[in-house]
Order: structure tokens, then sequence, then C-alpha cells
């Protein structure tokens, strides 16, 4: 069976990728490249797997960080929590996962499942259930695709640890599982349903964590190189520029556990005169040029640093940053009606027909 | 009021004397090796007019880039215990686990964990483990450390943890050197430790500094307080500043901007301090710098605490000009030919042509010798200003945070390179005792306090009041007169994900110095 070798360049390269597929949001890798660094100092190395390789009657454990970004600057994410959590859900079902996915390959969630595969020595699958980040539990392949959302479990580094075995939807899910989050100091390591083989290669979105890897390479790359670190991105991704400007406005508003807002932006170079604005829940929405809706989620609207190529945050982003605003090929599993109505423009509550950038 | 204010730059250590709002004398002398000379030169040389006979000075105000020059050379520093409040959390990444390895290897005198810190809504997250914090003291005792930096988890918002491990420390260290991260203040552990880290780590660098500072005013005959300016253009006591050197890393920059606000009566503009190597574009907001939200990098660090927002470019008077020709296209900067200028600039009689050159030939500036740049025509010269206005452009609009044009102050021996008209730019001033600006800004030096914490179910206006209350009487234990406080920022972030309307404001005020 054929494993890849994940190497610590890989893994600078991934934390640098998976913000860019973060499409604004998904929380900094940093400190969990900072775990990864200190596990390959002692020693530890992980190994990648195709999905394919996968039986129908292996079993995966999916994993993420969940909580507020402002806790987990205080409480670091420590390695060992997660791997507790993936322990614990193993011990609770009475299976060995044959490995780890990640539920979200956007952010800082797309380095979780390496933590824990390095202490449980699992490989790491090559898939995850969001192909980017998204704020909510029922925006996954998964949740597009009914399947089961529970048992899940959530552990708190004191020694603390859930499970909520039974819910009958994945709004309840989320409901749930935030309440024990906030308990527990609005910060837990969760390990989500478990999934057969069978249902990751169905539902799983494939080759994730090498398309992070491949996308951070090119900007790292480029940025030593001193060449054009959007270009590299393009080079390695059939993604389309949508538009360059700086930032002139940024307005922002928390609303029922979400950071809201819009970011409007002046165009420069060939997108001179032209306006831009883009929602945000989270992560990049909706954007529209001139007043004309052009890319929506779940394309993956990117607004990059314009010379240092690197992914442009909601909670950061502020007036006078240069940036690239690039659209990135969607999941086609979102691309349904059913996973439409999951992701759509409609279930962040604008009122526009889904085109996508790529159509 | 009278007051002296001095900068200890890398090359020259400046100094003015500010009489009721006016710059009566203002001075350069080279820095020295041990400070105290350089200091006492330009005392001396500001009061061989004899402006300061007979008369009271109300205050010394000096501004050093001395620490943070410390740090990023790695000379002096001091090896220090750091202890973590916080355990079980965040133990994979120990104290100095992003440092450069270099320069840990240098400061990292031992780390030790133990439980304790808070929750984000004030609860305990463990109780302090006050035997295991007794138990680390004693082995920093046999290990010979005596600074110590103490970090918790959530400390901002309640230092409690942190006050009485030091107490503890203090208890079996009596002469030990204690850094606690709340007193440098914002959210983001690893950040806030680093800062606690490297003030722990320049004790006996900022004793020695401040002795010296001190000699030098008493050896000079002035007999006035002492103050050292800070990174957001206020200063301290010189007993908080010897404690807390970090907060005055950044102080040239800080002292130059509102120098630059002092000496054109602007208290919002934006300022563009032109030096010999590197040009830095800030905001000045109700006088003051804006400071900077995000991680800056010291040494390789990564620290978050009270630092100017600069936007630093490699332009100013030493820049080298490569005129367009076959190889390329103009290209000025961002290598700089520093303080050799004087010797290898053309007019000077060397061969590096340099932005100092091309303002010569212009006639925009008499030095050197004009006949040696006669062969750079007019054309050249406009093209070579054309790109540093570029240049100084797109600085300025990357640092502004409105649209709109603003005026802009000009600042700094390499000043020259501004023009009279920039587009984004309302007008451009140009001031007398520019290129002093930084010593002028340590002349006027106020007192803050600052208070960046997390409200929980408060209204906006609460909490904005509480915030306040926390700020005024932090500005007045910094040695602040009440009456004098203003608010000179406030801003509130609500929080995604946290339950219960949780909002974070950060507040700031000044006031004037207290009267001993």
């Amino acid at each position: 069976m054929a494993l890849r070798d994940i190497t610590l360049e890989d893994i600078e390269s991934l934390a640098v990728g998976a913000w860019v597929l973060g499409t604004g949001g998904g929380g900094s890798p940093y400190l969990g490249l900072l775990n990864m660094r200190a596990l390959y100092r002692e020693g530890y190395r992980v190994q990648l797997m195709a999905p394919a390789e996968l039986a129908d009657e292996d079993w995966v454990g999916a994993v993420s960080n969940m909580g507020a970004p402002l806790v987990g600057q205080e409480r670091l994410t420590d390695s060992r929590t997660i791997a507790r959590a993936v322990a614990l859900m193993e011990e609770h079902i009475g299976v060995r996962f044959r490995g780890i996915m990640s539920l979200e390959i956007g952010g800082g969630n797309s380095i979780q499942p390496l933590m824990a595969a390095a202490h449980l020595k699992r490989p790491v699958i090559d898939s995850d259930m969001m192909g980017r980040a998204y704020p909510e539990a029922q925006m996954t392949s998964v949740a597009v695709g009914d399947l089961k959302p529970c048992p899940l479990t959530t552990v708190d580094v004191r020694g603390l640890e859930s499970v909520v075995e039974s819910v009958p939807t994945w709004k309840w899910m989320e409901r749930v599982s935030r309440k024990i989050c906030v308990e527990y100091g609005s910060i837990a390591s969760t390990c989500k349903a478990p999934r057969t083989g069978a249902e990751v290669k169905q539902w799983g979105i494939h080759g994730t964590t090498t398309k992070a890897i491949a996308i951070g390479a090119a900007v790292r790359e480029a940025q030593r190189r001193h060449e054009d670190p959007i270009a590299a991105i393009l080079a390695v991704e059939p993604g389309k520029v949508l538009y360059r400007g700086k930032v002139v406005d940024v307005e922002r508003r928390a609303t029922e556990g979400f950071l809201r807002g819009r970011t409007r932006f002046d165009g420069i170079d060939q997108f001179k005169g032209a306006a831009m604005e883009i929602a945000f829940q989270n992560e990049w929405i909706v954007a529209w040029l001139d007043g004309k809706p052009i890319a929506m989620s779940p394309d993956l609207i990117c607004v990059l640093d314009s010379v240092s190529g690197e992914a442009v945050g909601t909670e950061t982003i502020r007036y006078g940053q240069r940036v690239t605003v690039i659209a990135l090929p969607p999941p086609p599993v979102f691309l349904s009606p059913k996973g439409l109505q999951h992701v759509g423009p409609r279930a962040f509550g604008y009122d526009i027909e889904f085109k996508s950038v790529f159509a | 009021m009278r007051r002296i204010g001095i900068d200890v730059g890398g090359t020259n250590t400046d100094a003015v004397l500010i009489e009721e709002g006016k710059v009566v004398r203002a001075v350069k002398a080279p820095t020295s090796e041990d400070v105290t000379t350089g200091i006492l030169d330009s005392l001396k040389s500001l009061g061989s007019t004899g402006v300061l006979q007979g008369k009271k000075i109300d205050g010394v105000m000096i501004g050093t880039t001395h620490f943070i020059n410390a740090v990023v050379q790695r000379r002096h520093l001091t090896r220090v215990a750091a202890l973590r409040l916080g355990m079980p959390a965040s133990a994979s990444l120990p104290p100095f686990c992003d440092w450069p390895e270099g320069l840990a290897a240098l400061v990292r005198g031992g780390v030790w964990m133990v439980e304790g810190g808070h929750e984000y809504d004030g609860r305990l997250f463990m109780p302090l483990d006050e035997a295991a914090v007794t138990r680390a003291a004693e082995e920093m005792k046999a290990a010979g450390l005596k600074s110590v930096g103490i970090s918790a988890i959530f400390s901002p918002l309640d230092p409690g943890h942190e006050r009485r491990a030091a107490e503890l420390v203090a208890k079996v260290i009596p002469d030990a050197v204690i850094t606690c991260s709340s007193d440098l203040g914002r959210i983001g552990l690893l950040e806030r430790e680093n800062a606690g880290l490297l003030n722990a780590a320049l004790a006996d660098l900022a004793r020695d500094t401040i002795a010296a500072f001190e000699k030098a005013i008493a050896d000079s005959g002035i007999a006035a307080p002492l103050f050292i300016t800070q990174n957001d253009g206020t200063v301290a006591e010189a007993s908080q500043a010897r404690r807390l050197p970090v907060y005055s890393f950044a102080s040239g920059a800080t002292n130059s901007m509102r120098g630059a606000a002092y000496l054109s009566g602007l208290s919002d503009a934006m300022v563009i301090d032109v030096g010999g190597t590197t040009t830095d574009v800030g905001q000045l907001k109700h006088g003051f710098p804006r400071e900077a939200n995000s991680v800056v990098k010291v040494g390789g660090v990564r620290t978050l605490f009270r630092m100017p927002d600069l936007l630093s470019i490699g332009l100013g008077g030493g820049s080298h000009v490569q005129l367009a020709s076959e190889q390329g296209p103009l290209k000025v900067g961002p290598v700089s030919v520093g303080y050799r200028l004087l010797r290898e600039g053309i007019a000077f009689g060397g061969e590096q042509l340099t932005t100092t050159d091309i303002a010569i030939a212009a006639g925009v500036l008499e030095l050197g010798d004009r006949k040696k740049v006669a062969h750079l025509d007019a054309a050249t010269c406009k093209g070579v200003f054309a790109e540093a206005a570029r240049m100084a452009e797109e600085a300025i609009d990357r640092m502004k945070t409105e649209a709109g044009d603003v005026p802009l102050i000009a600042v700094g021996g390499g000043a020259f390179l501004i023009p009279e008209k920039l587009p984004g730019v309302s007008r451009v001033i140009h001031v007398e005792h520019g290129d002093c600006a930084n010593a002028v800004g340590a002349a006027i030096a106020q007192v803050s306090g600052e208070c960046d914490q997390i409200f929980k179910d408060l209204s906006r206006a609460e909490a904005l009041s509480a915030a306040q209350g926390i700020a005024n009487d932090r500005a007045v234990a910094a040695g602040a007169a009440r009456a004098s406080l203003n608010t000179i920022e406030s801003e509130d972030m609500p929080l995604a994900y946290l339950p219960g309307n949780s909002v974070r404001v950060r507040v700031r005020v000044v006031g004037d110095v207290a009267a001993a």
C-alpha cells in the first residue's frame, strides 16, 4: 500500500496553503505548525494515504478543533489533546481507525489530523469534508450526503471528556456540541462521527491536503525567487483572478457567534475605476463587482496579499492593504441542489441564484 | 515649563531645549560606546551658549534605541527563568518555543510550567499550584537565575495568579527582577510571554543604561528628574522604565512623529521621517502615532504589545541611485551608503550615485562639490525625484486608514526627497528643526495608561466606560496628573464564537507628568 511521507517542508507549505483555502477564516495554522515542528524535532513522522486505498469496511476518524480563535491564542493547541479525542472515539465505538482525516482543510484545522496521526501512528487520509473553511457543522459534504452526524467526542486538556451519543440532525449536533465547548472555556478538541472507508470514498473531498501543500509550496517558492506568488498559485490551481485593488473600508459586527461584515475595495491596474465589495460570515461569502454579484459560495473566494501571496483573513483585513482576489473551483458535491441548500448564497442569507465563476 | 529632550541614536545623540513651548536650541553629538559620554557631550554643547545658566529644568526626557539594539545584536542579555502558569494547557508549546535558536540559547536559563491561569470569562482555568511555584523558585535559585519572566493564561483579564507567583518567587529569591506578562498586556499567550521574556532578558542592561543616563545628567550639573520615552510617545519615570525596558523599544521612531506633530502644530496627519537609509511612515492621531494591532517581530521574536504602526521602506538620503539603462529601469534604494555618505557620495569624491548627489545637482541641497555632479542633467534629476515621490506616495497610501487627502509632515535629514505636492496628500509641511524632531518628541512626551480587556454582558457604553476607568487608574499610577487625562484611543471589537455579547475593548489615555 502506497503511503507518502510528509516532510516538515510539506507541513510548512501546508500551513500557507491551508490559510489560502481558509477563504478568510478557519483560524491561523501557526500554532499547529509550531506543534508539528516540535514533534518532528522529537522524531515523530506522519504519512499521507490516498482515500482510494481505503477498504470499504475501514473506519476513519475525522477531527477538528472547535471554539473561539481568541481562546486558542491563550490556551494553545496541544497535539496530544486532539489525539486523545480520536482515542476516546475508538474506545467508545470499539474500532481501530485505519487513518485520520480533517473535517476542514481551510485554516488551522488542516493540521489537527497530522498532530493526532503523529501520536497515534496512523496515516492522514488525503481528504476532508469542506475543501475550504465554513462556519457551521452542517456545511460539510457528509451533511449534504445525509450521513449520520453522531457520535462525537470532545476533549478538554484538563481531563474533561464527553461523548454526544445521539442527535437526529447536524443542526442539533452543532447546538449540543457548541454548548459543551462553551462550558469547557470555548475551546475543545473534537473527533466527529466516524466514517467508513466507503463513506469517505463516496463523500470525502479528495486530495485537499496535497492541494494545500502544492498551493503553499508555490507561494513560498515564488517568495524565495521574488516572483509573483499569485501567478504561482494559478500555475498549480485552475483559479481565476477576479480583481486587484486596495481595501478602502471594513465593517465588522459579531452576531449569533459569527463575525459578519463587508469589505470594500478600489481597483488598481487593469481594475482601476471598478469597485468590489465582499461580504463575509467568518469566511468570504459573496463578491460584487460594481454592484453585480460575480462570485459566491461554494466557489472559493480568496483574498490574497498582492505582494506576499499569503491569505488575508476577515478578522485582520484592514484599510490600505493591496490585495488580489482570486476564485478557486468549488468541490463538486456542493453544486447539487442539496449541496447549494447547505452552502449556497441563500444558506448565508443572500437571495442570489448561485452562478459559478467556473460555469 | 522647561525641558530637555535627548535622542540617543545609533549614530548621533541629539539634544533640544524647549522653553514655554519653543525650541530654544538644538544640537547633535556623536553617540559614544559608553552612552554617558555622548549624552554629556550633547548636554555640554546644548549649554555652551549659556541657555541653561541658572535655570530650573523640569525634566530630562531620553529616548533610546539601546534596548532594541541589544536584542537585535544579541548583546548584553541576561539569562532568564521562564515560569508559565497554565498547566495542563499549552504544554506542547513551552516558553521560548518559537524563538530563533541562537537567541533562545543565550536567554533561556530554564523553563517551569505549573498549574494556574484563567478562562476568557474570568473563571479559574486551574487553581494556582503555589507549592509548585515555590519549588520552581528554589530550582531557579539553585541555577543562579535572578531574572524571571512570569506568564499566565488570560492574565490580561485577571493578573492575580501572576502577581501571587511573583510574591512567592520573591520570597525565595529576594533580589529577583520579575516581569509579569500582564504588565505588557495583550491577549495572545505566546506573543505576550515573548515580550515578557525579552523584557526580563534586558534586566541588567536596563539597570546599567538608566544608571548611565542618571550619571550623565548628574555630571552635567543639571538637577532634574529623568524620564525615559516609550514606544507610544509617552514617558515613564526612570524606575518604571528600568522595570519595563521593552516599552522603550521603538521610541526613536515614535519621538520623530511626536516631534513632527509638535513642530507643525498638527495633531492628525501622516508623518514621513526620511533618514539616511530608510523612511518610516506613520499616522498621527490626536498627536500620537497609531499603534500596530498585529504581531511585531523583534530580533526574530514574535511579540504583541504597544508599538507604533510604522511602514519602513528603503528610501533615504544615502539611497543608491541606478539610472535607467540597458541593464534595467531607474531604481532608487533599498541599498544605502548610510553614514558613509560623506565619503562615498559622488559630490563628496566617492563613486556611488545617491539621492543626495541628485539633490545637490538639482540645486535642492548645498553640500559637497556641485561640479562633481554637473553631468546629471535636469531631466535625470527630475526622474529620480519622481521615483522617490512615487515610493513615498505608495507608502503613505498604505498607512492611511481611510480615503481622502490628508496633510503630510516631512521630517528627518532626507526630507528634501519629499516634494511639495503628492497625490492623496492635501499639503506637505516641512518644519524648522525637523532634523531633530526625535529629540523634540522626547522633550514633549506625556504619560499614558491602557486597558485591553474582554467585557461580558455589558452594554457597549458600559464596557467602554469600565475600560476608561481602568486606563485612567493605570496612567495615574504611571505618574500622570489625573485632571489632565485625555482619551486618545478607544476601540471595541465584538468577538465571534463567544457567548453572552462578549466585546473586547481597548482604551488608551494620556496626561501631563504630575508635579513631584
